[in-house]
């Protein structure tokens, strides 16, 4: 399983999954965020691993 | 297993952004220099400054307007920065975002000053929207205190350009509110660049108007730059987030759509293809209180707001 930061809370999602299923996994926009894998920023296609420390950042700003 | 990741244009490495509305994917290391290059353009594009321009940059401790600083001070710019401390005390809000903003400007060698909104007038922002009973149109009152102030201190201290981080995605999302209501006050004054055309105004500039609002964080995230990344705990809610969301499932059905919507409003107005005419705009005149102009008679909105007892229009003294 690879562990899935996103705005303070925890997830969990399968290996093998690329980061685009992850974001849609939590029901997020693609649009309106970013992923970073083990601190690095990577685009959609990227297939997180076992182990990897995926934070999901949203970009999104308002007011 | 045959490796899928999405490659680097320029250069073949795994991809860290792809951008859809390009159709170009970068990596980390070639993505910084290419979202200057557009930054640059859109700063000639629109000439918003000149090498010898004293800038001041409204910054909030945020992802856009670090970005923005940062890009400036890239391109060679005498940029000074300039953060408004609102008060918020929301899980240490404002204490947080000022100091990312004073470690960014620190860490390069560049003049931040602070304005403290409670120090100078008294209240804090919230405190402020309390009083008045606002606290559900907090966004748009501390929108009103920020642009006085940003504006009176730029004038006072000779400042030759004030910047500000606005994005596409902000524009576009105004841009949607403004026609969908038919505000066409608003869509009048709706430009990268808004003349200093009256004594008292500060000429101001948007270089990250076409950039993606994904687009910027994208570059923060890579140039380390260590930005507030929590939501002001006033904007939940906030009818802004509300077009933004609606524009982003535009832009995935439709990749591009966002910078269509904007680029094709901004090409209308300077071919003249659409106008709007202010209607029944009044002329500017000093405010009685603090000298800065106001189409309002007597006080302006901003010098209103700290009477007990007297009315404030949203969007009043968009200037």
């Amino acid at each position: 399983m690879v562990v899935v930061r996103y705005r303070g809370k925890q997830y969990e999602v399968k290996a093998g999954m690329t980061a685009r299923d992850a974001i849609l996994k939590l029901g997020l926009d693609p649009e309106a965020v970013l992923v970073l894998r083990n601190g690095k920023l990577v685009d959609d296609s990227a297939i997180l691993q076992d182990g990897d420390e995926v934070t999901i950042v949203a970009v999104v700003s308002g007011g | 297993m045959r490796d899928s990741r999405m490659k680097c244009r320029k250069c073949g490495r795994p991809a860290a952004i792809n951008m859809r509305r390009h159709k170009l994917a970068l990596c980390e290391e070639c993505y910084p220099a290419w979202f200057r290059g557009q930054v640059e353009r859109t700063i000639r594009q629109f000439q918003m400054l000149a090498p010898d321009d004293r800038v001041l940059v409204a910054v909030s401790g945020g992802k856009d307007s670090l970005s923005v600083w940062d890009v400036l001070l890239r391109l060679g710019y005498q940029a000074e920065g300039m953060y408004i401390d609102l008060g918020i005390p929301d899980g240490g809000y404002s204490t947080e975002s000022k100091m990312r903003a004073l470690r960014f400007a620190e860490g390069r060698g560049a003049t931040c000053h602070v304005v403290s909104v409670r120090d100078t007038y008294g209240l804090s922002v919230p405190e402020l929207a309390a009083r008045r009973g606002r606290m559900t149109k907090a966004c748009s009152l501390c929108g009103l205190v920020k642009r006085h102030i940003m504006n009176g201190f730029a004038w006072e201290r000779r400042f030759s350009v004030l910047v500000t981080g606005h994005n596409l995605d902000d524009e576009a999302a105004v841009l949607m509110q403004n026609t969908l209501t038919w505000q066409t006050g608003y869509l009048a004054r709706q430009f990268p660049v808004l003349p200093a055309d009256e004594e008292g105004l500060t000429r101001k500039v948007k270089p990250l108007c076409l950039m993606y609002e994904r687009e910027v964080a994208a570059y923060a995230l890579v140039s380390g730059i260590d930005y507030i990344q929590d939501e002001c705990p006033h904007a939940v809610g906030a009818r802004t987030l509300f077009y933004k969301e609606i524009l982003n499932q535009l832009e995935h059905r439709s990749p591009g759509a966002k910078a269509y919507f904007f680029a094709q409003f901004l090409r209308a107005k300077e071919s003249g293809s659409i106008q709007f005419v202010e209607e029944g705009a009044a002329s500017l005149h000093p405010c009685e209180r603090c000298g800065q102009p106001t189409t309002a008679p007597g006080l302006c909105a901003f010098c209103r707001l700290w009477q007990a007892d007297t009315e404030t229009h949203e969007g009043e003294d968009e200037t």
